[in-house]
């Protein structure tokens, strides 16, 4: 279990090895940075100054090198547009994302295996249909628009819900989370349920065809031979074994829910790392898009080895059976 | 004579499908006396199978029991609620299904599959439910069961978790055990052991069983009469020994011819000709008639309905006119 977590947590570091390489290579051919910072009639002799002060001009070796070092404990420079050191932008934006994420997820889950559960036990109600003709809507709408129609609806037409923002915010140390107050939850109620639509779809799916298929193994029908009670079969037998693939995808979705945040930050002006991402894209402020890529793949490779080891919880055939086989 | 444990009466089963109804199990009648095995053996989709699904309630739509009646120990069981149902299965019949590997659930330790079935059934506290657990493992033979209790399926193998299979289908002394086709994935030295293992069950706790196979080595050894299932009925049905020895029914000759022996004789083998017919083909008359051999008018046309002749009683136009009591 050990050696298997350690394995698995070097190749995460080659991983972000290789990403820190396509990162750094985006300061090498999104333009001279320099003329990001300075204005159109800088002289020559401040460009360089400028240049230098950067360490712009330092061999690539040498310049990699300390652009690992520092990713590597959170330094990833300083934003050209906002002439703030970017980990502090971006700390300042994390808890909005992930709070975002977070609740998306949630949202997806509990929907998406209620009513998978529900539409594999009770397959040819009018409701289960139902929750199937919407999972199609959910997997083909685009994430924009589903936000925007929301927005229509209950914020202009009803005016329930905000539509934009974060509303309140309550600090708590250097957390910023909008959890606590009343208008906090309003404004993450509609930008949750747009970013988690999709999940939600995918997992009520996986979880109904999963739940089906489980349904007729021979394990199943054999508890039912035992007299076991319907619920006993269903939801402890049943669903148990369905929850392996669900937790795989439930768990690498989380880092797309993240990287997807940014259309949904975007529709909604949620002030997270995916608004700031966008707004560096506009402004070509490199050491912020650089230093998302690998914050997302920090995310993603960090949720990949959980994954893995949550697995083994699951499924005690993964785990080492070191000194219980006989 | 006491009540039998099992009595099966003119059983109907019908599946349901797109090119009209397909009768599986067609006026199927046996009894089982308690402590008595029951061999059931016929071809691949005579109908065995089916006959053991449903006196457990376990026949999946589009099937269902269309006619005749089913009685445990005098009680009805073929119509009763579903909820009724379930508390009989694993309480008063426990069943053992053909593939060990997949009966039980991968996820959950072999002890909590027991306990969660006992605590089912009967009124215990969750110790007293592993107390039991582990006595029945090493009554079905596992050994050092006070730890292996603790193991995942997968830690087991396939004989050893026949034996788990089968602790679980006993943990609430049912009176009856259907059995379907409990050796067919085991090797054969193992077959042995679950064999007896099923026998000496049945012998120390009265309990009924029924064996559903189609190895007639495992019925020779293993079952007191054995019924003989063709196309959806019951050829020919009998005590063992009187089946084996002097089969009456064509068929069941037929199947007795083709057991190998090891007393070398080389004779060649019996064979059928032809296959059973499928279930949406059955010919008029009997419907083994295309492929026997003492085959005439009468029996493409009229059904032979099963009649005793001595011990057994068999279902063939040939022995009709024959008094039932000169049969010896």
């Amino acid at each position: 279990m050990l050696a298997f977590t350690l394995r698995r947590a070097v190749q995460a570091i080659g991983v972000m090895f290789a990403v820190g390489i396509i990162a750094f290579s985006m300061f090498r051919f999104a333009g001279d940075p320099v003329n990001q910072i300075v204005s159109i009639d800088t002289s020559a002799a401040e460009r360089e100054v400028v240049r230098k002060s950067l360490g712009l001009d330092d061999p690539v070796p040498v310049q990699f090198v300390r652009y690992f070092a520092d990713a590597a404990q959170f330094k990833f420079g300083v934003s050209y547009q906002f002439r703030q050191p970017v980990s502090t932008l971006l700390m300042e934006r994390m808890p909005a994302t992930l709070e975002l994420a977070v609740c998306a997820t949630v949202f997806a889950m509990v929907f998406g295996i209620l009513m998978g559960v529900y539409s594999a036990l009770k397959r040819d109600t009018v409701l289960a249909k139902l929750f199937q003709a919407v999972s199609l809507v959910g997997i083909s709408l685009p994430t924009f628009l589903i936000g925007i129609l929301l927005i229509y609806l209950f914020a202009v037409t009803l005016g329930w819900l905000p539509s934009f923002g974060r509303g309140e915010v309550v600090k708590l140390g250097w957390w910023s989370t909008g959890l606590l107050t009343l208008s906090g939850l309003k404004a993450l109620i509609m930008p949750s349920i747009t970013l988690g639509l999709f999940q939600m779809t995918l997992i009520m799916r996986l979880v109904r065809a999963e739940m089906l298929e489980v349904l007729r193994t021979d394990y199943i029908r054999f508890a039912r031979a035992r007299g076991l009670t319907t619920r006993a079969i269903h939801f402890g037998h049943a669903l148990k074994n369905t929850l392996i693939p669900v937790i795989t995808v439930a768990g690498l979705q989380f880092g797309s829910v993240i990287a997807f945040s940014i259309i949904t930050e975007t529709v909604f002006q949620w002030p997270g790392m995916g608004l700031l991402f966008v707004q560096a894209v506009q402004n070509v402020d490199i050491p912020i898009m650089a230093a998302y890529l690998l914050m997302v793949s920090l995310i993603f490779v960090t949720i990949n080895l959980v994954v893995d080891i949550l697995y083994t919880v699951v499924d005690p055939r993964l785990r080492a059976t070191v000194g219980r086989a006989t | 004579m006491t009540e039998p444990v099992l009595s099966v009466r003119d059983l109907r089963v019908e599946f349901a499908s797109r090119r009209g109804t397909l009768r599986a199990i067609d006026g199927v009648s046996f009894d089982i006396a308690k402590g008595e095995v029951l061999g059931v053996v016929g071809e691949s989709g005579a109908g065995k199978s089916v006959t053991g699904l449903s006196v457990i309630g376990l026949i999946d739509p589009p099937g269902r029991i269309a006619g005749g009646e089913i009685r445990l120990a005098g009680l009805r069981i073929d119509n009763l609620p579903p909820e009724e149902m379930r508390r009989i299965r694993g309480k008063r019949i426990g069943m053992i299904f053909q593939d060990p590997l997949t009966s039980l659930n991968p996820l959950y330790r072999v002890g909590d599959q027991i306990i969660e079935t006992i605590r089912t059934h009967l009124n215990l506290s969750e110790t007293a439910a592993r107390r039991r657990a582990i006595d029945l493992l090493a009554e079905v033979g596992i050994p050092a069961p006070e730890r292996r209790i603790d193991g995942y399926p997968h830690e087991f193998s396939g004989g050893m978790r026949q034996r788990v299979v089968i602790a679980l289908a006993i943990c609430a002394e049912p009176e009856l055990i259907i059995a379907d086709e409990p050796t067919t994935a085991l090797d054969v030295s193992v077959q042995a052991q679950i064999i007896s293992l099923i026998k000496r069950l049945g012998r120390d706790h009265g309990t009924a069983v029924m064996l559903v196979t189609h190895d007639m080595g495992v019925i020779a050894e293993t079952s007191d009469r054995v019924a003989v299932m063709y196309a959806g009925r019951v050829a020919e049905i009998g005590p063992v020994q009187d089946v084996v020895r002097n089969p009456l029914h064509p068929y069941a000759k037929g199947l007795m011819g083709a057991i190998p022996t090891l007393a070398g004789d080389d004779k060649r083998l019996m064979q059928i000709p032809g296959s059973m017919p499928r279930l949406s083909a059955i010919p008029r008359g009997c419907s083994f008639n295309p492929r026997c051999a003492f085959a005439f008018d009468r029996c493409r046309v009229d059904r032979p309905e099963p009649l005793p002749r001595g011990a057994q009683s068999v279902a063939c136009h040939l022995y009709d006119d024959v008094p039932t009591e000169s049969a010896a």
